[in-house]
């Protein structure tokens, strides 16, 4: 390897330490107006009657824009298509846009949201998985499967009840998950311009310029090949930027209808009602274990609060159970699943999508099995550990796992054989593991074409150009780019000129979503520059007089002992042997082996895996909880840049011990004289509590190389994998500091007094949920295992009918 | 609306004038009317540190200080750090050692950054960790901008301050 795994600047750092990378909202374009969205300040009601007139009227202002402007519905998954870009007549959250002012600038669009007169009939509000259970009308969707349960999932791979009833113990424990928020720094921005051929163009912070392409063409009703989206570098992404959001087709409306650019920049408080962040989900896990210490059997369930709209929800559910199978064997499994609708910002994907939850029960239940058991919680889990090349009970195929060396190297390095249950009180260790996606199996919508692809421009100057749809929101998806080319055709990553993100010039890329990036992007680069790399030594093997496959690419140069031409040269043989040098390249991930309906979810080329062990300081005077040092490992298959890889380790870290100690998305209602609306307790960076420099600790990183045959160079996932064992690792800390178990996030210093007062008066030293709802799971579809005879398909006649969806 | 006012101010080493509506922030007047777009915002509510600029030397939070009180101040932004094509040590250490992922909150880092370096040399990690106490990062869990500040410090000590 000449440039893989070798620190380097990345491509794009220079542009980001001197304020030249170009964001969003740094987009000034001649004649361009400004927008501003009116939002609605109820949280479920009709809307009566829209009069604009008067915002029309003020100076400055060049349009209002309604519902009425926008008759199509839009959605990220094809099954949720039900969004407006502004609701017409029914509002479902506090911040659901109702209309948009276009105006020469901000301050002038701001003004005139005031003058907007929008009557509201309030309906009753849903405000929590509870109330959506208890209360199906009014409903919030009328196209739910049932009352305001918007989706319910249920499977079962193996006879989970013999499992349990046969095992040695079994625990049954309940865990709650408080939703979060994505926090980016940049806020949402887009720019809108139809340019000199009447055809749009749109900038914008997002992470799926492709999805975002494919929902203006459908919902302006204009052709696709009429529409240009570029995705600006994001501010951070997380998540956050991975819907399609109501400003970009509203900004892209009012720039077709008035012929200039006009531009719209979310505040704060907007991207907080916006949000599109972690679902909050209560969990109970029933699981088997033998005396030894082997799970024998594991069921599921899982209520999800969806707020609002679909948004990524219907996946995000299958995602609070599908990767339960892939970190630690597990013989038989069932997972029922309920999302419903509340009043609520809409909940979606953010870093770790719908697995972080139950990881953090599951987590947690492992270290009071080893206590039972009187094992040791690093032990227990390396019993467990997968085996590589698996299919599992829920017929996920994992490839490559470095999960035992990953526990390895926490355990050696944190010192955990003498230090665990022996720093004294108030004073703790604990460990967690995790596993994760590197990209999804299947793409959003269904289809057989690549999900990412590259093309490679060459020339005699020796510059290499290469265009791909992959979208940079920080995480070096550029660098990754840069780096496999550069290592496969021997030269610098600075002599690659990197186009992204762009749908007018770049081929397709599904999107900076479910760490997909380096896998899907890399296949897809490795295959476009080894066709160039290909031709370039036909016409270098005939100038040379060397055979092709003896030729060596490296150091900007290609060579055979002491006979060399620089890259430049070579390429221009290249260019007079068969012309102008280009190639493309694409990638689709395997087939998964799963056959059943729903086993689309949980599919990757491969999956990464993470250990973690974190210490904690409780004072038991306060409840202060302090992390003085974590070490992570983490298994990356191989590393492309070790200080990104680093980085994008130790963000997730950092993100993860955050939500364990602090971030919270939550609501509260206003008193009845002023509206008694749900609205957002903390919709400020203030507020909203989140770890800053003086908080975050210490952290040892280690990379663990454990190739994947399916991966670039064997590379897989760093951006959100590590960032799960962190929660339940704070929580298994924390109870070997002060003995309580706090089962739900965030674990604040309340909690934790509470728990030790419990403790004190000899009750259950326990904070978490006491009860689960009763809800009506279907009869889950039935699928054998690879080892009880099945062939990936569902056992007939246990698949329900397909949901009738009522407009 | 109040008439625009003219101020006239220091950006950079070079002096600039703006003319702009009386209510508007350094920070808008910075992007907006001088196209110095380097500095950004996150919040305009002095809660995540992205628009910290120095003014007279001292790190401010340009959202919260009026345009119009810095009549003849000196403010430096991002655009400023580097001398010509050459980096500060500090955007070279960013840079290098990982300390910009996304780099939207890279700027007003950078800057608080340097005023403290101004004033000591040689911060010690618990030093650095409270000078950018009040500059918001999502990305990076911090440790690698802690290590790059203190790389461009040894860096400063050899090549002098700047």
């Amino acid at each position: 390897m000449k440039v893989l795994g070798k620190p380097r600047r990345r491509v794009d750092g220079r542009a980001k330490v001197t304020g030249q990378t170009r964001f969003a909202d740094d987009i000034v374009l001649p004649r361009m107006l400004h927008m501003k969205l009116l939002r609605s300040p109820h949280p479920h009601a009709k809307i009566t009657s829209i009069d604009f007139s008067k915002a029309s009227s003020l100076p400055g202002v060049h349009l209002v824009l309604t519902g009425k402007d926008f008759p199509i519905t839009f959605g990220i998954l094809p099954v949720t298509q039900d969004e407006y870009p502004l609701a017409p007549e029914h509002v479902r959250y506090v911040g659901d846009p109702v209309a948009a002012v276009v105006a020469k600038d901000e301050q002038t669009a701001t003004e005139a949201l005031d003058l907007v007169d929008v009557k509201y009939q309030p309906l009753k509000t849903i405000s929590s998985p509870e109330e959506a259970l208890q209360n199906p009308e009014p409903r919030i969707h009328a196209y739910s499967e049932l009352g305001n349960i918007h989706r319910l999932q249920a499977f079962e791979f193996g006879d989970v009840a013999a499992s349990l009833k046969a095992s040695d113990f079994v625990f049954e424990d309940l865990y709650f998950y408080e939703g979060n928020t994505h926090l980016a720094i940049e806020q949402h921005a887009s720019v809108a311009q139809v340019d000199g051929e009447g055809k749009l163009t749109l900038w914008s912070s997002t992470q799926v310029p492709h999805y975002v392409h494919r929902c203006l063409a459908r919902v302006l009703q204009i052709p696709a090949s009429h529409v240009r989206v570029i995705a600006t570098p994001n501010g951070g992404g997380f998540g956050g930027k991975c819907d399609v959001c109501n400003h970009e087709m509203v900004a892209a409306k009012a720039a077709m209808m008035l012929g200039r650019p006009v531009k719209i920049c979310l505040n704060r408080e907007e991207v907080f009602y916006m949000h599109r962040g972690r679902h909050p989900v209560l969990m109970k896990f029933r699981t088997g274990v033998t005396k030894e210490g082997k799970l024998t059997g594991m069921h599921l369930q899982t209520l999800v609060d969806g707020g609002g709209y679909g948004s990524y929800g219907v996946a995000s559910t299958f995602y609070t159970g599908a990767l339960q199978t892939v970190t630690y064997e597990l013989p038989r499994y069932k997972f029922d699943a309920a999302r419903v609708f509340t009043n609520k910002p809409p909940c979606g994907p953010k870093r770790g999508h719908g697995t972080p939850q139950p990881r953090f029960g599951q987590e947690i239940q492992l270290d009071k099995i080893a206590e039972k058991l009187g094992m040791d919680p690093a032990e227990l889990r390396l019993k467990n550990v997968l085996k590589p090349n698996t299919i599992t009970a829920n017929w996920l195929k994992v490839g490559s796992i470095g999960l035992a060396e990953c526990i390895k190297q926490v355990v050696e390095r944190s010192g955990w054989k003498t230090r665990y249950k022996k720093l004294g009180p108030g004073r703790g260790l604990g460990i967690a593991c995790g596993s994760y996606l590197s990209g999804a199996g299947l793409p959003i919508y269904w289809n057989k074409m690549p999900q990412s692809a590259v093309q490679l421009l060459l020339d005699r100057s020796g510059q290499v150009t290469v265009f791909c749809g992959a979208t940079e929101i920080g995480q070096g998806s550029d660098d990754v780019l840069a780096a496999i080319v550069a290592e496969v055709l021997g030269i610098d990553p600075f002599e690659i000129r990197c186009v992204t993100g762009d749908t007018g010039i770049t081929p397709v890329d599904l999107g900076s979503y479910s760490s997909r990036v380096t896998v899907m992007m890399g296949n897809a680069a490795i295959d476009a520059s080894n066709k160039v790399k290909k031709l370039i030594a036909e016409a270098v093997s005939e100038q040379l007089e060397i055979a092709p496959e003896r030729l060596e690419f490296a150091n900007g140069r290609v060579f055979f002992e002491s006979k060399s031409l620089t890259f430049a040269e070579a390429v221009g043989f290249a260019e007079e042997k068969f012309g102008t040098i280009g190639s493309v390249g694409s990638y689709k991930p395997p087939r998964s082996p799963g056959r059943y309906k729903g086993a689309g979810v949980g599919p990757s080329p491969a999956y990464s895996y993470t250990a973690c062990v974190v210490e904690t300081q409780v004072d038991e005077k306060t409840g202060w909880i302090t992390v003085p040092k974590i070490w992570v490992a983490h298994d990356i298959g191989r590393t492309i840049n070790p200080v990104l890889a680093r980085g994008q380790v130790e963000g997730s870290v950092y993100m993860g011990l955050s939500e364990a100690l602090m971030e919270e998305q939550i609501f509260r209602r206003l008193p009845p004289k002023l509206s008694g609306a749900l609205v957002h307790k903390i919709p400020s960076l203030l507020e909203y509590k989140s770890l800053t420099s003086l908080d975050m600790p210490d952290v040892d990183t280690v990379l663990i190389e454990d190739p994947d045959p399916n991966c670039p160079f064997g590379a897989k996932e760093a951006g959100q994998g590590p960032l799960l064992p962190v929660m339940p690792a704070v929580a298994n800390a924390i109870y070997d500091a002060v003995g309580v178990r706090i089962d739900e996030l965030p674990i604040t210093p309340d909690k934790v007094l509470a728990a030790l007062k419990k403790k004190k008066n000899g009750e259950e030293a326990r904070v978490g949920p006491t009860h689960f709802p009763s809800v009506p799971y279907p009869d889950p579809v039935l699928v054998a295992p690879p080892w009880e005879g099945g062939d990936g398909n569902a056992d007939k006649g246990s698949e329900r009918p397909k949901v009738k969806l009522k407009a | 609306m109040q008439p625009n006012q003219l101020v006239r101010l220091t950006v950079n080493g070079e002096p600039a004038e703006a003319y702009f509506a009386p209510y508007k922030t350094l920070l808008e007047v910075l992007r907006e009317d001088l196209n110095l777009t380097g500095t950004k915002h996150g919040c305009e509510l002095g809660e995540c540190g992205a628009c910290a600029v120095l003014v007279d030397g001292e790190p401010q939070l340009s959202c919260l200080v009026l345009a119009l009180e810095c009549e003849g101040r000196a403010i430096e932004t991002v655009e400023g750090l580097g001398r010509g094509p050459e980096l500060h040590p500090l955007q070279t250490a960013f840079a290098d050692l990982g300390a910009a992922q996304c780099g939207y909150c890279t700027p007003g880092i950078l800057m608080t950054a340097k005023a403290l370096l101004l004033k000591e040399p040689s911060p010690s990690r618990d030093r650095i960790k409270e000078a950018i106490s009040g500059n918001l990062c999502r990305c990076t869990g911090y440790q690698q901008i802690f290590e790059a500040i203190e790389e461009a410090a040894r860096r400063m000590e050899h090549e002098g301050p700047r």
